[in-house]
């Protein structure tokens, strides 16, 4: 069974999917991803999802929990490198993920999230 | 036969039509189209110009009629090159009948007069589909002209859209904006809409949606230009532009986005 590695870099874990995102991975992915924020502490999640290139209405929703779920464990979640077509299809699918912050590419995240740290 | 085709196409069209195409090369097209029509003929098919036989006849015929369309011919001259063929043909009939029986003549002369007229319906819908395909053609290019988007700092974007916003041209301006978010890695875009006439609530729900999935791609969206009735109009339609930062002038958009990048301008002056 495939599942989708999270990295973890100091006090932030890094999630980058690189495989055709199905129900079941996506799932798995928020299990897993929980239970990594609540063992290490992180205090940020950076979700890069720049190859990923099909969304529907179900992963759109699992990407807004998985973000909703992380930030009640007290991580900031950053969703980095949404390609042009996937945040069309979202937005017409009606999911304009309020509350999930955003950035282009991880370096941006990354520096957010060390802004964020600062303060 | 040929000389006379071509005094009596002469004599048909206008003088408009006349500067556009020179003598010489009326002449060679005739030619092919007698040498191309008398192969046809020939095949011994009278009825059916779609047949095989007909194709070199057709072909040359489409080639005529677009070029013609291009240079602006009307369809009637367009159709007239087939059409003004018929005297000569009759003339040349008569003489070659001469002696003959009526019937005989006429029922030739029937023959050729539905095959010239099926042929100058034929240059009329090609003439017709040429004109269609040049509309067609610049419909796409004016959607293209209308959607550049300009980088006017590095990181800031600007999209000013000029004219009414409908849902094609909602999604260009979307897909060319997001585009050059990816490819620039801008984080600010500006959408100008200075050039809008009018804003309805479908104008303003693409608006929305072009804000929503720039900010989905970790990009900021700044609506400027909004001016004083189309805010009322907006305020009256009950559309709520909710947290989305709109700026009453592009220079009051440049100037936040600027900020929100980290730089400030000064003068140095004084």
């Amino acid at each position: 069974m495939e599942r989708i590695p999270i990295l973890r870099m100091g006090t932030t874990l890094l999630v980058t999917i690189q495989v055709d995102m199905h129900d079941e991975i996506a799932v798995r992915l928020l299990d897993d991803l929980t239970t990594m924020v609540t063992r290490t502490a992180a205090r940020g999640v950076v979700i890069d999802i720049s190859a990923l290139d099909m969304v529907d209405s179900f992963i759109g929703r699992m990407i807004a929990d998985i973000a909703a779920t992380s930030r009640i464990l007290d991580a900031e979640t950053i969703l980095v490198g949404m390609q042009p077509a996937v945040a069309i299809t979202l937005v017409e699918l009606g999911m304009s993920l309020p509350g999930v912050r955003t950035a282009l590419d991880v370096e941006i995240a990354m520096e957010l999230l060390r802004d964020a740290g600062d303060r | 036969m040929l000389a006379d085709w071509v005094r009596a196409l002469k004599a048909a069209s206008t003088p408009g039509a006349k500067t556009l195409i020179s003598d010489p090369e009326l002449q060679s097209q005739c030619q092919e189209f007698i040498s191309l029509f008398a192969d046809a003929l020939s095949g011994g098919n009278f009825e059916d110009i779609s047949g095989a036989a007909w194709t070199p006849t057709r072909e040359f015929l489409a080639g005529i009629s677009r070029s013609r369309g291009r240079q602006g011919f009307s369809p009637s001259e367009t159709a007239l090159f087939v059409l003004s063929f018929k005297e000569p043909v009759f003339n040349h009939m008569r003489r070659a009948f001469e002696g003959q029986s009526d019937a005989a003549l006429f029922t030739d002369v029937w023959e050729v007069s539905r095959l010239l007229d099926k042929l100058g319906v034929y240059t009329t819908e090609i003439h017709q589909a040429a004109r269609e395909e040049v509309i067609r053609r610049q419909g796409e290019e004016m959607l293209e002209l209308s959607t550049p988007v300009i980088q006017l700092w590095d990181g800031i974007l600007a999209l000013p859209i000029i004219g009414t916003l409908d849902s094609s041209r909602t999604q260009i301006i979307m897909e060319a904006l997001l585009q050059q978010v990816v490819a620039t890695r801008s984080p600010v875009a500006i959408l100008d809409i200075t050039g809008v006439p009018t804003v309805d609530t479908l104008t303003a729900q693409h608006l929305l949606k072009a804000v929503a999935a720039t900010r989905l791609m970790g990009a900021e969206c700044i609506i400027s230009g909004i001016r004083p009735q189309i805010a009322q109009t907006i305020v009256h339609l009950g559309v709520n532009l909710g947290d989305v930062v709109t700026k009453a002038s592009l220079a009051d958009a440049f100037r936040v986005a600027l900020k929100k990048l980290g730089h400030s301008i000064g003068t140095t002056k004084g």
